[in-house]
């Protein structure tokens, strides 16, 4: 018999990684009478994207550098016109007031002789990379702040959906991962901050959990939203990244390149001008890779002893610190070896492309009281800056929201519904292992959805994806644990259908290897120049145009191509 | 449906002669909650192999017993 726990706040916030724990801070901070919670699968000391922390900010925007202006620009350029330049400005405008804030925590950013902030040029035009070389505790301290804000904390349980009653959030239902307990929040306004779907695509090795993204964000809040009813956009602008090859981890250029690292082939000679990850790089390391002048690498052996024993330095104490023994075990060194990579597994995350729950310039996605924040929410190239303020504008725009609503009683019906679903791997212990279930579904990923993508391969996946929920109710848990996977497999089919409709849906091909099908090769600004968005109407996944909100920065993108090929070698 | 168990090589290793009975460190810390105690042994072992060989297990540990190995397929 499953124990039901029965929570209330007025703020939920579903997920304490970069965004939640930023989203729960700041709700506190603009009402500190009203109850805020984060529910977090893990544990919010170390838990989503940046449970290592993190070595630097890739998209500062500090005053004397740059302006707010002139990032939308570069980023507009970058994501080829589709965007919501309002939204995007935001993490502009912002990102200077969340750095002091966090600096003002103990959070260390690079600073000069002189005590300003140290800006390092990877984007193709302007500096915004701000290194972190002792960001190891970001996550700590955030926690700290947390705890110090007095939001209230639930760690290991998982939410599964959220609850909407009359158009609008009223909290949601999930279960304790180590006992099992069912657990229905009500809240008045609800925050999806649960990071990137990054168990999308099977890493080439195999391993299921060897992924760029913490394993733990497995499209839950994509999935989430989808069911509630709000809509998701440029889900066919995958995440795809160039990364340490077996390792899948950032090698990393945006650390070494203000060094003098680069991304070169196996020659030794450049292919790219600008280490930025966008899907046009992506694109030139496909063709460089298909060119016979693979493998390609970070190159670094040009470097003097002292440069290269900093870069170790920051690169082995952040954000992927286990990095210095995959080098070590092979014999690796960057004194003598460049580090070999490769194009990564497919993934849905804004904070590197463009993939994502729609929000508008306040977090808000399109059902009333629910909030996204992060790497789900589609505000393109945010990285982690972009999350900590989208995580700030949901938070004090929720706590808003709620000084006008009450809470609503869920339906019971619904409730009873949702948790035979849920616990139904329980009741047949002997069903199919979520790991076979799950390799399987990321397998077909990899064989139909990576690009370049191909129409009649794109509908067999399709195919695939509708009939596999038959192959999810063949799935069994042996404990709560073994649950909790099984939930993430039905968020990962979610966001493949969702990858397959999109990516068939726009007849065009756009963001460099990031949407680009063999039988529409060339860009189509005439009928495409839109998001492609989806929802669910009437049980069905429907998809649509979107027009591009009016820009409030001049761009213009016939001249400004981005560019990022090197042409004599 | 017909299972059966497979071994595995799992990439957290712990040195039980430094694991301490009551300490929970590492298994609070796992974003993947992968770790637990052996009820009789009181000792912290991986029981799930679902690692993301990203450390707090091995860095939180007060007594350093804990040594995180890259994953076999991908070392």
């Amino acid at each position: 018999m499953t124990n039901t726990q029965h929570l209330k706040t007025d703020v939920l916030v579903v997920g304490g990684g970069t965004a939640g724990t930023m989203a729960a801070i700041k709700a506190k901070q603009a009402n500190s009478e009203a109850e805020v919670l984060i529910l977090e699968k893990a544990n919010i000391r170390r838990s989503g994207a940046i449970a290592m922390g993190m070595d630097g900010v890739n998209t500062a925007v500090i005053p004397g550098n740059s302006t707010p202006e002139q990032y939308v620009r570069e980023i507009t350029i970058a994501n080829d016109g589709i965007l919501n330049q309002k939204a995007v400005y935001q993490t502009g405008k912002l990102g200077y007031e969340v750095i002091q804030e966090l600096d003002s925590w103990g959070v260390k950013f690079q600073k000069d002789t002189y005590g300003n902030y140290d800006l390092k040029q990877v984007h193709r035009v302007g500096k915004y990379v701000l290194p972190m070389p002792e960001g190891k505790d970001l996550k700590k301290i955030l926690a700290r702040q947390v705890k110090r804000h007095k939001a209230k904390v639930t760690n290991r349980v998982m939410a599964i959906r959220v609850m909407v009653k009359d158009c609008r959030a009223i909290g949601a239902v999930g279960f304790d991962v180590r006992n099992g307990d069912f657990v229905v929040i009500q809240a008045k306004a609800v925050i999806l901050c649960t990071g990137a779907c990054g168990r999308l695509g099977l890493p080439e090795s195999g391993y299921l959990y060897g992924t760029y993204e913490n394993p733990t964000n497995a499209g839950d809040g994509y999935s989430m939203a989808y069911h509630a009813g709000a809509e998701l956009t440029n889900i066919e602008c995958f995440q795809i990244n160039p990364l340490i090859k077996d390792y899948n981890g950032p090698a990393c250029a945006y650390v070494a390149s203000p060094f003098g690292a680069y991304t070169a082939n196996a020659e030794g000679h450049r292919f790219v001008s600008c280490d930025y990850w966008s899907g046009q790089m992506m694109l030139e390391i496909w063709k460089e890779l298909n060119s016979g002048k693979g493998p390609i690498q970070l190159k670094m052996t040009h470097l003097d002893e002292d440069t290269i024993s900093e870069i170790e330095s920051i690169l082995w104490s952040n954000e992927r610190p286990s990095r210095e023994r995959f080098h070590q075990n092979r014999g690796e060194n960057y004194r003598t070896h460049g580090v070999e990579m490769h194009i990564s597994e497919i993934g849905l995350c804004s904070g590197h492309s463009a993939s994502g729950v729609w929000v508008n310039e306040k977090a808000e996605t399109t059902v009333p009281g629910l909030y996204a924040a992060g790497d789900m929410a589609s505000v393109p190239h945010n990285y982690m800056i972009g999350a900590f303020v989208f995580g700030r504008l949901a938070g004090t725009n929720a706590m808003e929201y709620v000084q006008d609503v009450s809470h609503l009683e869920p339906d019971a019906d619904w409730l009873a519904a949702e948790k035979a679903r849920i616990y139904q791997p329980l009741q047949n212990p002997d069903g199919i292992p979520h790991t076979q279930v799950e390799y399987k579904l990321r397998r077909i990923v990899n064989d139909y959805l990576q690009p370049p993508k191909n129409t009649h391969k794109m509908d067999i996946a399709l195919n695939k994806f509708v009939n596999y929920h038959d192959t999810l109710n063949l799935m069994g848990a042996r404990d709560p644990h073994e649950l909790m996977r099984c939930m993430e497999v039905h968020f990962i089919r979610d966001c493949a259908e969702m990858a397959a409709r999109a990516s068939l849906y726009r007849k065009e091909s756009r963001w460099g290897l990031y949407h680009y099908r063999l039988d529409y090769p060339e860009k189509n600004n005439q009928e495409w120049f839109c998001h492609v968005n989806l929802k669910q109407e009437n049980e069905q996944m429907t998809l649509f145009k979107r027009s591009v909100e009016p820009y409030i920065v001049d761009v213009n993108l016939e001249t400004e191509v981005y560019d990022v090929k090197v042409t004599s070698k | 449906m017909a299972l059966t168990t497979q071994r595995v090589d799992v990439p957290v290793i712990v040195d039980e002669s430094k694991c301490l009975e009551k300490c929970q460190a590492c298994i609070e810390v796992c974003p993947l909650d992968v770790l637990v105690k052996n009820p009789e042994t009181g000792k912290a072992y991986m029981k799930y192999d679902e690692c993301w060989f990203c450390l707090p297990c091995e860095k939180e540990c007060p007594t350093n017993a804990i040594t995180v190995q890259i994953p076999f397929l991908l070392r």
